[in-house]
């Protein structure tokens, strides 16, 4: 039986991901960030809506997750403190469904070139990989 | 406005259990507002129930929609352009809205996705508090515009009662004592005199223990 390779979508803050970016998927991928995760950058975390997260799932992902500025050093003044509350309320949400909440995480990390970006997709990786296929993709009749 | 909160997920999905073409039905009034059903919600109850669903191995569509009000016939009758599109409503407004849609419509069935709970107001983003119980018979003139109706634990008409501390209620410390305020307030206002007042046994019954209430206004119907 073949490994489970879980489908991760990874929202990013174009600020914070910027540099880590800069060469491309192929140069990620050679720092050691995982193939399977689809990286989706945009203008600000702020700008995700709980419903953008839940499509996510709706389009088959194992688990999403949300990278954005510090708390506190948000470019867009609270738009990774907005980000923050609406991965709550999917956090809540799954829950409320019986789905593990770890399923969506949020991340808040610095700008410029840093290995945590990478440590996030591999964390989220490991996780998925641990808690198998999502229950959403079961088959319906 | 009336304030109202999205029952759990999971009860919304036992109810439509049966269902495979659900309309989940928004509202631009109270509950719009009080981000509890509106077009933003409506949107992620949608997604909630088809990945609910999903997951217990039934397939279903959402149909989505949002009218102007639920709570006027004029509006209710704007749902027939999904007639034949679903098999039951979802309906995001406050229990006005739902009681409307079966009033109106016989063959629709009709689900509450919210928990109407109050009429209140926002003191800040995303706190809502209980200011009025619609007790159909104002004394805010007497009491500096501060209603014990609804603020008060016991309701009381002639207050504080022994239970106010601190300015704050017995229940628990979060809640402050409206009687309290109540006398602060007219004192500030050069009206202390009004509390001594003694309020008489009230009468509840327009507070609907007489039964539904209904208002009729002659002028306006024809």
């Amino acid at each position: 039986m073949s490994e489970f390779v879980p489908d991760i979508r990874a929202f990013c803050c174009h600020y914070t991901s910027q540099q880590t970016c800069a060469d491309g998927r192929e140069g990620l991928e050679k720092v050691g960030f995982p193939a399977n995760v689809t990286l989706l950058r945009v203008p600000c975390t702020g700008k995700l809506q709980v419903s953008t997260l839940l499509q996510a799932f709706e389009d088959g992902a194992d688990g999403v997750y949300v990278v954005g500025c510090p708390p506190d050093e948000c470019h867009n003044v609270k738009g990774s403190r907005r980000a923050a509350k609406r991965v709550g309320a999917v956090k809540k949400a799954l829950g409320e469904l019986s789905v593990e909440e770890g399923r969506v995480e949020m991340f808040h990390l610095e700008r410029g070139y840093h290995p945590e970006f990478v440590a996030a997709a591999r964390e989220m990786d490991k996780r998925l990989r641990t808690m198998g296929p999502c229950p959403f993709k079961g088959e319906a009749e | 406005m009336i304030i109202a909160e999205r029952k759990p997920v999971a009860e919304i999905i036992e109810m439509t259990s049966g269902c495979a073409k659900i309309l989940v039905l928004g509202c631009r009034g109270c509950v719009s507002v009080c981000s509890a059903g509106g077009e933003r919600e409506v949107e992620i109850l949608a997604s909630l129930l088809r990945l609910g669903h999903r997951k217990e191995g039934r397939s279903v569509e959402t149909v989505q929609g949002t009218l102007v009000r639920q709570c006027d016939r004029e509006y209710i009758d704007e749902m027939d352009q999904w007639d034949g599109t679903y098999d039951a409503v979802v309906s995001m407004a406050c229990g006005v809205g739902v009681n409307f849609i079966a009033n109106l419509r016989p063959g629709t069935l009709v689900f509450p996705a919210v928990n109407t709970s109050f009429f209140g107001g926002s003191p800040e983003q995303g706190v809502w508090a209980e200011q009025c119980a619609g007790c159909g018979n104002c004394i805010l003139h007497h009491t500096g515009g501060l209603c014990p109706v609804a603020r008060c634990a016991k309701s009381l008409m002639n207050g504080p009662c022994g239970g106010s501390q601190g300015g704050r209620c017995e229940i628990h410390p979060d809640v402050a004592c409206i009687w309290q305020q109540i006398h602060d307030r007219l004192e500030s206002l050069g009206r202390k005199e009004q509390i001594i007042n003694i309020a008489p046994i009230r009468d509840w019954r327009p507070a609907g223990h007489g039964g539904p209430r209904k208002v009729v206004r002659d002028d306006l119907t024809v």
